[in-house]
């Protein structure tokens, strides 16, 4: 398949994760929106691994072009599953004083 | 078509199905769920493109452990009722107008590129996917990232107890 494909398919995943971001009331549903674009760059990193690697064949038959972006990509599983972690422990906090998740209303408390 | 092309705009249009479902929900787990269908529908795009270790852990990590977290969280403080709906619809649609600008620009963008022009993907081979090649690059050259993320796995889970802790 030509990279533009792979390259629109993960930029329309990541606006409409951006989308969800903006308007999303709730913020756990924020959350999963933000999760939803580390995913979209995440299939573009692996697209591109490959793509390098197909064009280091042509030169080199035992290549190993494109493997630093896939471990990237772990790398990137690894800080979304730490981030998850603690930001579920936010919204938790969160709840527990104010009993909504509706991110609006935090706007409100500062007055 | 071939085998492969079918796949590859089934998975797409699985995965863009899912993601919009996501925004559209009403209900907090439906919207999990849908996230889930997103997931699977990328390691489905893992696969095809023979990163298979990373098609697993995908799974594993994140419809696996984090969405599994999300419901927990989710069920836990009772927030599968329907929220109310948002009365300012207008800053929906500018939400909507600024995330689909983006869009365009960079699709734009991306059209004209020379640099992109005849690069193909290579599907449904290639070993550098594989968990032997990715392991043994990880581990020979780039230990010191990996030992740092069990650091940071540590900070996360310390503070997530920190954070919840009840006074």
């Amino acid at each position: 398949m030509p990279i533009q494909y792979y390259i629109f398919l993960a930029l329309t995943l990541f606006s409409i994760g951006m989308v969800g971001v903006l308007t999303r009331r709730n913020a756990i549903i924020v959350f999963m929106c933000i999760e939803l674009m580390l995913n979209a760059v995440n299939l573009l990193l692996v697209a591109f691994s490959k793509m390098q690697y197909n064009l280091a064949l042509t030169n080199n038959k035992a290549t190993v072009a494109g493997t630093e972006a896939q471990l990237f990509v772990f790398f990137i599983m690894v800080v979304a599953a730490a981030e998850v972690s603690v930001g579920l422990a936010i919204i938790v906090m969160m709840y527990r004083n104010i009993h909504s998740v509706d991110v609006n209303f935090l706007n409100r408390l500062k007055n | 078509m071939s085998a492969t092309q079918l796949l590859f705009w089934f998975l797409s249009a699985l995965a863009l199905l899912g993601a919009i479902m996501v925004l559209i929900s009403k209900n907090p787990v439906h919207s999990v769920l849908w996230l889930i269908t997103v997931f699977f529908a990328i390691s489905g795009h893992y696969i095809l493109m023979n990163a298979q270790f990373l098609a697993i852990v995908n799974l594993i990590v994140y419809a696996g452990a984090i969405m599994v977290l999300f419901l927990f969280v989710i069920m836990l403080m009772n927030l599968d009722k329907t929220t109310d709906p948002q009365k300012n619809w207008w800053m929906k649609l500018a939400g909507v107008i600024s995330g689909g600008c983006l869009l365009m620009e960079m699709a734009t963008l991306v059209r004209q590129a020379a640099e992109m022009k005849g690069k193909t993907v290579m599907m449904k081979t290639g070993d550098i996917g594989l968990i032997g090649h990715l392991g043994k690059f990880l581990f020979n050259d780039y230990v010191v990232p990996f030992e740092i993320s069990s650091v940071l796995f540590l900070s996360a889970m310390v503070g997530a107890v920190v954070i919840g802790k009840k006074n």
